[in-house]
């Protein structure tokens, strides 16, 4: 399977492949937007601000879950040293970080008819905006240090040391007092959101996740591309 | 699996990688007063170096009943069901600000018991559901 990701494979797979989930997102933003601004019912006490829900917590998981993959893969990396560990990360990152971007947003406008207020420093919300700065650290890293090599350690390390943010992230709301209120969806209990929400949120969620991976597809065949050209010479 | 190179690099990581966990911990630690976005009111009784001047917040949930409009203002308290504390406010209310629901007020102590605040936010709980399911769950609780 991990064959498909070298570098020759995706140039031949990208077209067709990228086709086929452009109509899967469309069926699923469709069907998941239907779903969460028109058919499932408003919350008991927020009424129909909890639609805001609907973005916001599926692009908070794919945000964790980017980065958690980015900082894996450059610890397979600079063990490894396998090729085009990097480029996948690279091209992984920038959606991850509009996926956090979007979360901080979108919760923000959820805090403001809820919580009244449109932010506050809580353990939660902090730890996202340190995360949204690793995104950009690991980002820059990739843009601004010229040497291909160079740019690889300091970016997986970086990566790496962001990895330790992830589970305060995740644990925050249980490890202190915060603002932002206590997982809905856990491993351990059932979750407490009624399934008429669940439904559209996990419709949202993989929507959001085959957007990912028509851009994360294509900027992984450019980097792929510009990398050939750069090592021909 | 891992050659000899590889499995120097993996170990230079691991150290590194623990060296920053018991660094991160250790700063948690001494910043655990900031971090915690309020105390519940156990804490502030509990609490041994109160500053009267200090603005603090306080959350827990609105007693039922307890909620006393006045003309400019507002008195409620608020509790951990283990320990309360009477709160005063003038100025706005959240929408989702009501008795039995969770509440953070940001302001002042007057003294271990009664607390004014300057801004109230709402606090909601993570359950999430449409307005029949709670009312078929109070008839079968009633």
């Amino acid at each position: 399977m991990f064959k498909n990701f070298l570098p020759n494979k995706i140039l031949s797979l990208s077209n067709n492949l990228l086709n086929s989930l452009l109509v899967y997102l469309i069926l699923a933003m469709f069907l998941g937007l239907i779903y969460s601004l028109y058919i499932s019912p408003p919350d008991y006490i927020q009424g129909d601000s909890v639609r805001i829900m609907y973005v916001h917590v599926p692009s908070s998981f794919i945000s964790l879950a980017c980065f958690g993959i980015i900082g894996i893969a450059s610890i397979l990396n600079l063990v490894f040293k396998i090729k085009f560990i990097p480029l996948m990360s690279k091209s992984l990152a920038p959606v991850g970080c509009t996926f956090t971007l979007i979360s901080i947003v979108t919760g923000s406008l959820w805090g403001k008819p809820t919580w009244g207020t449109w932010w506050a420093w809580d353990a939660r919300l902090t730890s996202m905006v340190i995360l949204l700065l690793f995104y950009f650290g690991y980002i820059f890293v990739w843009k601004f240090v010229s040497s291909f090599n160079k740019a690889n350690k300091i970016s997986s390390i970086i990566a790496i040391i962001g990895l330790l943010n992830l589970p305060v992230i995740k644990y925050s709301v249980d490890w202190w007092s915060t603002l932002h209120q206590p997982s809905s969806i856990t491993l351990t209990s059932a979750p407490t959101i009624h399934y008429s929400m669940l439904i559209p949120l996990v419709i949202m969620l993989i929507g959001m996740i085959i957007y990912l991976l028509i851009i994360f597809l294509m900027k992984y065949k450019t980097e792929t591309i510009k990398f050939k050209i750069k090592n021909k010479k | 699996m891992l050659g000899k190179k590889a499995k120097k690099r993996a170990i230079f990581l691991a150290l590194l990688l623990l060296l920053f966990v018991v660094t991160i911990f250790l700063i948690f630690k001494s910043l655990e007063e900031n971090i915690v976005y309020f105390f519940t009111p156990s804490e502030i009784y509990n609490k041994q170096n109160i500053s009267f001047n200090k603005t603090i917040r306080v959350g827990g949930l609105v007693k039922d009943n307890s909620i006393i409009k006045e003309q400019n203002s507002v008195k409620f308290i608020i509790t951990d069901f283990k320990k309360e504390i009477i709160v005063s406010y003038s100025g706005l209310i959240p929408n989702l600000f009501s008795e039995g629901k969770g509440v953070i007020a940001e302001g002042k102590l007057k003294d271990k018991k009664y607390f004014v605040a300057e801004k109230i936010l709402a606090k909601h709980d993570e359950n999430y559901m449409p307005p029949e399911v709670t009312k078929a769950l109070e008839k079968t609780n009633n």
